[in-house]
């Protein structure tokens, strides 16, 4: 097993007000590898992957105790900044979500929120960003449309160039190809296998095939909890819990 | 996505009046049939009173409407000539309201919708927003004349008038822009926070942009409405008659509204006058209803711009 671990989560418990959503999750994230989060709706997928870039803190009367480490340092300590932690750890939405902007400017917004205004610089970027998100060729010649106007599929690959133009280590897919039709699916999950040379990437799915496809790691939650987490090839072939065998048979879920 | 409900929404319709035909002998469907009845005449009465203005209105100005009437200011006593000073003071205080109204009131809407706590006093200044809107003119013009005539000194004035106007317009604006606000999808600021901007760039780049089409809109149509009102420039800005136009924002001015209530309660020849009002009533619908048309095409771009 790789020992480098990129994030480390220590008995996270969170809480929607009353509602104990994650329970006393323990769990390890490997550098340029992909861990899959599997497990059926309202699992808490969602939740545990949106406490990895803290989008949770925009939801008020949300707790959460327990550490969650990146490189080793809590990313919920008080001198965390959260602006520089979002910028290091990237997220691709469940719906595709680009701006009502063109694409050019969809690509650029991150730069030049952080202060870039080399404009030869963020040209080269964008480009280079479209490339790595494999979207480059399909819309070279339309980087002054709307991004609306693009497809579903389109539109999230262009929210992947978004996010890598920022150069993160982690991007996190919350249920990336939840909207999408099976082409652009494959393209997706084709550009995740890409991307891990580069970058460590958690993806969170309902799709099992899906985890198996793409994923080195697989961790299954079941109400809250983690039942099972390993080497993705061990989880689908030898799982140690009957829970687990049950649901990659389909039994619940 | 819109045509898709459209076309759901049309079919509905067509069900709904193939059922009303095939059993139109049942009691039920006699009283659902009287209902819509009773929709279409209400609505029909309405467009009927809307309808009837525009024609009175257009009928009876459009005698006095010339090309010297809109250019002209007023002579002999306001028997001839035309309204040109009223048409440009109008047009002045409307612009001092905008300019105050405006930013005050989509600073308010940001800190209401993007930054306040929530909470009781949150509440109770939410409402009291709302009431402010609920407050007659009149009661804005003795506002007006205690607070910018006098107590700040700008007298009788272009700045006093606007500023008064300004602030009857405040809660509409403040209303409008933070539902435009609220109405911005809650994914784009994710997008934007999970790039690693701040609260204020997300605000800024992302949120505001894109309501910006119906902030614009709110303030269009605020600023319209209160354009039209007499009661709060009365005791501000208003005067019956200037000899030019005005030279600073501290001349009293005439105004439309103010001009057609002073024809018509102070005239010395009402069956010349009478007919003159009627060409100012005329020229301020025009005004008030070109700055509807620019509000609906804001409002249709943004629908474009989200594609929908």
């Amino acid at each position: 097993m790789d020992s480098d671990i990129k994030i480390r989560a220590e008995n996270v418990n969170f809480y929607y007000s009353e509602t104990h959503v994650l329970k006393d999750i323990s769990l390890d994230i490997y550098a340029n590898q992909v861990t899959a989060i599997i497990g059926p709706s309202g699992c808490g997928k969602s939740t545990f992957i949106r406490l990895l870039n803290r989008m949770n803190d925009l939801i008020p009367g949300a707790r959460m105790q327990g550490e969650i480490l990146l490189d080793g340092k809590d990313i919920y300590s008080p001198r965390t900044d959260v602006v520089e932690l979002r910028r290091r750890v990237g997220m691709v939405f469940q719906k595709p979500n680009p701006f009502p902007k063109t694409v050019f400017e969809n690509i650029a917004y991150g730069l030049i929120i952080n202060g870039i205004r080399d404009r030869a610089f963020i040209r080269d970027r964008v480009k280079q960003s479209l490339k790595k998100a494999a979207i480059y060729e399909e819309v070279q010649n339309r980087l002054n449309e709307n991004a609306l106007m693009l497809s579903g599929g389109q539109q999230q690959r262009i929210c992947i160039a978004r996010c890598i133009a920022v150069e993160p280590e982690v991007i996190l897919f919350d249920e990336p190809c939840a909207s999408l039709d099976p082409i652009s699916t494959r393209k997706i999950e084709e550009l995740i296998l890409e991307l891990k040379k580069d970058y460590t990437i958690v993806i969170v799915t309902h799709n099992m095939q899906q985890a198996a496809r793409v994923s080195d790691f697989t961790a299954f939650l079941y109400l809250g909890e983690v039942i099972e987490f390993g080497p993705t090839s061990k989880i689908f072939t030898v799982p140690e819990k009957k829970m687990t065998e049950q649901y990659l048979a389909g039994r619940f879920g | 996505m819109d045509d898709r409900k459209m076309q759901d929404k049309s079919l509905l319709q067509n069900k709904d009046m193939l059922v009303y035909k095939t059993h139109s002998m049942k009691g039920k469907d006699i009283s659902q049939g009287l209902g819509f009845m009773l929709l279409v005449l209400c609505t029909g009465t309405a467009l009927v009173f809307l309808g009837s203005i525009i024609y009175f209105i257009t009928i009876r100005g459009i005698r006095v409407i010339s090309w010297e009437f809109i250019t002209d200011v007023p002579r002999m006593a306001m028997m001839k000539g035309g309204v040109a000073p009223a048409i440009i003071g109008t047009f002045y205080l409307t612009l001092v309201s905008i300019s105050f109204a405006f930013p005050l009131g989509l600073a308010c809407a940001i800190y209401l919708t993007e930054y306040s706590p929530k909470g009781t006093i949150i509440n109770i200044i939410r409402l009291s927003i709302n009431n402010l809107a609920g407050v007659p003119s009149i009661v804005f013009g003795l506002f007006g004349f205690a607070v910018f005539v006098n107590a700040f000194g700008f007298g009788v004035s272009i700045l006093s008038g606007g500023l008064t106007l300004g602030i009857m317009a405040l809660p509409g604006i403040i209303a409008t822009s933070q539902d435009a606000i609220l109405a911005v999808p809650q994914s784009y600021r994710e997008a934007s926070l999970a790039l690693g901007a701040t609260h204020w760039d997300t605000i800024k780049k992302v949120v505001l942009p894109a309501a910006l089409p119906g902030i614009l809109t709110g303030v269009i149509l605020n600023v319209g409405r209160v354009a039209g009102e007499t009661a709060p420039i009365l005791f501000t800005a208003a005067t019956f008659y200037t000899r030019g136009f005005p030279h600073s924002i501290f001349s009293e001015v005439m105004a439309l509204p103010y001009h057609i209530y002073a024809l018509m309660t102070e005239g010395t020849h009402p069956e010349v006058q009478t007919q003159i009002a009627y060409g100012c009533a005329l020229i301020l619908l025009c005004l008030v209803l070109s700055v509807s048309a620019i509000a609906i095409i804001l409002r249709q771009r943004q629908r474009k711009m989200y594609g929908q």
